[in-house]
């Protein structure tokens, strides 16, 4: 039943002269253009401009496009790392009120109180949640927001008379770890070692000198286990005068039941769209706000919002630019609509729903590893946090069936893939995060389907998907001959 | 070329020496290590490379590779056909896969790299 | 509890299946003095009737557009949105899907980011579009840093005055830790003397930054810019308006190298200022250097057309210190919006667009400036937005406009970095954007009603709590 007459690009579906949008005629006295603006800066022609359709068109095309993806809102998604959980749809309507989705941000600060509250009180439950006090809404998603503290203690260094240029972190740190300590001007030092999954600490005590800036790690990490001595670690870091950045990529294991700030960390960052529901949006928006220890406060990035008692007992919000601000990471507050979201999904859990939401993501995650332990054993820990790293390297080695065959077979059954090949330090490694949004009998379907597939031909499972619109894309071919945009006289993209 | 003529770096780029003149590539190993390439970027002619410097880089889908110079040297010539036949780095790596040549500044430089069985064997303890 | 599926039988047999006694067990892991006692300091939770009543409460405590009639701009407009786009965003296929790695659970996004990748070009006459980076401001900074590796001079960026000054703000951020000197050429006149920019420029310059319109509304000299540039081996980057283009000379024609732009305006709510839409476009040869995801079209084993992500080795997942920016989490929703809106718009709808505009803006610039105590700040030719000079602070018209039912403004007295260009006019001033939205009527009672208030301006204001 696919249309795939509505799927074909835009472009071969333009027909000249077609229209969509349609606006009122002008009402304002006529003028020639070429008084308003003279003809050297008007553009000759639109010939190689914009496509010509129809309402319908649009709509059929694109909604026929949205079938061709997996979701949330339509299937399992495990996808380790991600937290691809349920996205509440009240949120959705929260982020459309009128007030909310038309406020400029150039209001007159009377104009925005209500905003302002809203943001204000985001930023004391993330305080509450990270332990540490200051926070900056402003990052746009987490890899902002790694750069943005990065940037704040540089700053911090400074402003004691310090210039330290290393930052260090594990192997198993997400690739925006060493990208963000690059642009904020550090040299970056990667740790090798994961004895038992977890840092090494007499490694990372041969990298600790007075150089040392910041330690950047994730806890629970991305095997899914935390870091048992991670207190000795900050401690470590803070003995040579560094800081402990903890990358909350992670959080949705342990919101509510133990805090960054009380671990050791002076500094962190939250993925709203993962722990905190707003959605993923097939890659973005994010919202990555940053938490730091009090001492650090004055150099975030700002605007931030403070609450103001008037003198008839009153709060009214402002907004403040930290004293010794790095200055802005972005332009306006940060990505709003996200963080409204988040917002909307703190207060809907509330106090004890923070928490909970945790121990079943913690609860989820356990139960689907005990289910596929005979199958994809996870190479450390007893226990995991709200993921595991299963190998495949058993069904490799006795059938030669790899990850990547898994990955792509469970698609023919209606479940998107757990993350494949990372982290690297687990061999045919297949990194599942079922997340607590999932009930017992999905996690049942799933792992009794992985069970089915483990028996099936093998050469059937080197060509799966076989239900899926594509199967296996020639990625070399597209990188080595790049098509990165429709062109008229292409012939190369025959459908077949 | 016969890789029993050549030398060899840790970091799997070869050397022929002819004279003074230094012809440079990749070895069969570091290809089938990388899989599919697909992109090559190689240095200007002109370019005064010391040893152990990086002067280009290959990359497949999922990979990047820096290339190190064995010796140093200025660059005289550059395979500029390579980045359109990547082919050639699968087929014939110590051949139509040569990346650059150096004029060195030392030639003796060489007498400190690998040759070919000292090189194979250090890829075995590599652990691949 | 909200949004949890086990029941109390299911965590049972879960538990028994882990070997577990309790939920408690599985954190052992976790020290025991590190967990917290009890719960943490937050309200109580919501229910969905509550937390709408809730919300509704804040947003009623907002006046936004909707209570208003919005002329505001500096980088933030209200332009209209076609029902379409609102109806292919809300698509949980779209919304609720993960960055389309596995190109064969993701055809749909894959194919939408293709597209708006073309649509770009399309726009902008640029040779290749990434799939969106956050907003406008780092979009600017990413080709600055772009623009340094393709010259490989890592020591002078030059922007000029009339860069959006929080652009300005962001790119500082970004440069804070590096040794690369940033230079910024004040435009007193509104926009750029192209000899002093000439003279500026040096064989060190990676790059001249131009905003056109620029942030007080006017068109720069482009193609002298761009020339100025070429002219020492620096790359141009013009930061532009999506709509601009449907009247003015692309971004390409006029010599760009690098084409950046807040995409808000192709369909996208001002939702205070997030999310947003970055876009940023450049020449082919330069391809290798972007920031941000990039798609590609490919076939599959079958021979059918198909699209993946393409030169990821650029990124950080793979190239990780050396990659090109350390951007992972991109703006992928509002590119699929932006992409239907032009889609809706097609080649006629953007001139509409952009001629509705660039009308009723000189109609209401001409009717304010015959205003006594008001004029236009500068004779530059402009598209939609324009600065307008008042006797007096420019935060009491905005008041004043307010009172009578207008949204206007930004003042551009809160820049610090406009003070330069603007001297000592600055508190005086205020930008005015007039979008296809406004109507005659509008504008004209807008001008009636500062007409009647600045007469009695002699009276003091009744003012609500000062902006």
């Amino acid at each position: 039943m696919r249309n795939t007459h509505a799927t074909e690009l835009l472009f071969d579906l333009s027909q000249p002269g077609r229209r969509a949008a349609q606006f009122p005629t002008s009402d304002v006295p006529d003028r020639p253009l070429g008084d308003m603006i003279p003809d050297a800066f008007r553009r000759a022609s639109h010939d190689h401009s914009l496509p010509e359709l129809t309402e319908s068109d649009v709509i059929r095309h694109f909604l026929n496009l949205s079938t061709l993806n997996m979701s949330v809102d339509t299937h399992f998604y495990p996808l380790g790392s991600c937290t691809m959980k349920y996205n509440p749809k009240r949120h959705e309507r929260m982020a459309r009120l009128p007030g909310m989705v038309d406020l400029h941000p150039y209001q007159r600060i009377c104009d925005q109180q209500g905003m302002l509250r809203l943001l204000h009180d985001m930023q004391e439950m993330l305080a509450e949640i990270a332990g540490l006090p200051a926070v900056s809404l402003q990052p746009a998603a987490g890899a902002q927001g790694e750069l943005a503290a990065l940037l704040v203690a540089s700053a911090w260094f400074r402003s004691r008379g310090e210039t330290r240029t290393r930052v260090i972190f594990p192997s198993s740190a997400h690739g925006t770890n060493p990208a963000s300590a690059a642009i904020a001007g550090f040299e970056c030092v990667q740790l090798e070692n994961t004895s038992d999954g977890l840092v090494d600490l007499d490694e990372l005590e041969t990298q600790l000198d007075d150089q040392t800036a910041v330690f950047m790690i994730t806890n629970p990490n991305t095997l899914g286990l935390f870091e048992t001595q991670i207190e000795s670690i900050a401690a470590r870091v803070h003995e040579v005068g560094g800081l402990v950045y903890i990358d909350g990529a992670n959080m949705n294991a342990i919101m509510g039941v133990t805090r960054p700030g009380d671990f050791g960390g002076d500094m962190m960052h939250f993925n709203v769209h993962k722990t905190f529901t707003g959605p993923h949006g097939a890659g973005g928006p994010g919202a990555g706000p940053i938490a730091v220890r009090s001492e650090l406060a004055e150099f975030l990035p700002g605007p931030v919002v403070t609450r103001i008692t008037d003198d008839d007992g009153q709060p009214h919000f402002e907004l403040e630019t930290p004293s010794r601000s790095i200055g802005r990471v972005r332009s306006f507050f940060g990505n709003v609509g996200i963080l409204l979201r988040g917002y909307c999904y703190l207060r809907t859990l509330g106090r004890e729903g923070v928490r909970e939401a945790a121990r079943h993501a913690v609860l989820n995650a356990n139960y689907l590893k005990a289910l596929l332990a005979d199958l994809l054993p996870a190479p450390f820990g007893q226990h995991c946090m709200h993921e595991f790293v299963g190998s495949a390297s058993n069904l490799k080695d006795d059938r030669g069936i790899t990850a990547m065959d898994v990955a792509k077979r469970l698609l023919d059954f209606g479940f998107h893939a757990p993350t494949i090949y990372f982290p690297l330090v687990v061999p045919e490694a297949m990194m599942i995060e079922p997340t607590e949004t999932e009930s017992k009998a999905t996690l049942d379907a799933f792992a009794a389907t992985l069970h089915e597939i483990a028996e099936e031909d093998l050469e059937f499972l080197h060509q799966a998907p076989h239900a899926a619109p594509v199967s296996r894309p020639n990625d070399v071919q597209a990188a080595r001959q790049p098509i990165l945009l429709w062109s008229p006289d292409d012939d190369t993209a025959e459908d077949v | 070329m016969d890789p029993a003529t050549l030398k060899f770096s840790k970091s799997h780029e070869w050397l022929h020496l002819d004279g003074n003149i230094a012809t440079v590539g990749i070895t069969d190993f570091a290809v089938e290590a990388l899989t599919d390439l697909v992109f090559v970027e190689l240095p200007e002619v002109g370019r005064t490379l010391d040893a152990g410097e990086i002067f280009g880089e290959v990359e497949s889908v999922k990979a990047v590779s820096d290339l190190y110079a064995p010796v140093a040297g200025e660059v005289t010539e550059v395979n500029t056909g390579l980045p359109d036949d990547l082919d050639a780095l699968g087929e014939d790596p110590f051949g139509r896969g040569w990346m650059i040549r150096v004029n060195v500044s030392d030639a003796s430089a060489a007498d400190a790299l690998l040759d070919e069985t000292a090189y194979r064997e250090h890829c075995q303890s590599a652990g691949h | 509890m909200a949004y949890l599926f086990n029941t109390p039988d299911d965590i049972r047999s879960m538990l028994e299946a882990i070997g577990a006694e309790s939920i408690e067990e599985l954190f052992e892991q976790v020290p025991d003095h590190l967990q917290v006692e009890g719960l943490l300091d937050l309200p109580v939770g919501f229910s969905e009737p509550e937390l709408e009543m809730h919300l509704r409460k804040l947003a009623a405590a907002n006046c936004g557009g909707s209570s208003r009639v919005c002329l505001m701009g500096g980088g933030v407009y209200d332009h209209f949105i076609p029902a379409a786009v609102d109806e292919v965003a809300s698509r949980g296929e779209f919304y609720t899907a993960y960055t389309p790695y596995q190109a064969e659970a993701s055809q749909g996004s894959l194919q939408a980011f293709f597209e708006f990748q073309t649509l770009v070009c399309q726009l902008t006459g640029m040779e290749v579009s990434n799939a969106s980076l956050y907003e406008g401001g780092t979009a600017v900074s990413e080709a600055v840093f772009m623009a340094m590796r393709v010259t490989k001079r890592y020591n002078r960026v030059v922007v000029l005055g009339s860069l959006h000054p929080e652009y300005q703000e962001v790119l500082e951020t970004y440069l804070g830790n590096l040794s690369c000197q940033l230079d910024v050429i004040a435009t007193p006149d509104g926009a750029a003397d192209v000899n002093i920019v000439a003279d500026t420029l040096d064989e060190e310059t990676s790059c001249l930054v131009i905003q056109h319109p620029n942030v007080f509304g006017a068109l720069e000299e482009l193609e002298p810019l761009c020339q100025a540039a070429h002219d020492v081996g620096a790359l141009a980057i013009v930061s532009f308006d999506p709509l601009s283009l449907g009247l003015l000379k692309t971004p390409a024609e006029c010599g760009a190298d690098i084409a950046v732009a807040e995409g808000q305006s192709l369909g996208i709510p001002a939702q205070y200022g997030g999310p947003f839409l970055g876009i940023l476009a450049c020449r082919q040869a330069h391809v290798r250097q972007m920031p941000g995801r990039l798609i590609g079209q490919t076939v599959d084993r079958n021979g059918q057309r198909c699209f993946v992500l393409n030169l990821q080795a650029r990124e950080q997942h793979i190239r990780r210190e050396k990659a090109t920016s350390n951007i992972c989490t991109n703006q992928g929703l509002l590119a699929i919006r932006a992409t239907v809106y032009l889609s809706l718009l097609g080649r006629q709808g953007l001139v509409d667009v952009a001629e509705l505009c660039c009308r009723k803006s000189h109609y209401a610039a001409e009717r304010l400036g015959e205003l006594p105590g008001f004029e236009l700040m500068f004779s530059r030719p402009f598209f939609k937005e324009f600065t307008l000079r008042v006797q007096g602070d420019a935060t009491e018209v905005i008041n004043r406009a307010a009172e009578a039912g207008f949204d206007l403004g930004p003042a551009l007295g809160r820049f610090p970095r406009l003070r330069e260009s603007l001297g000592e006019a600055a508190d005086q001033t205020l930008l005015v954007a007039v979008t296809e939205q406004r109507t005659r009527e509008e504008i004209d009672r807008l001008v009636e009603s500062l007409a009647a208030t600045s007469e009695d301006s002699a009276t003091p204001q009744t003012l609500t709590k000062p902006a």
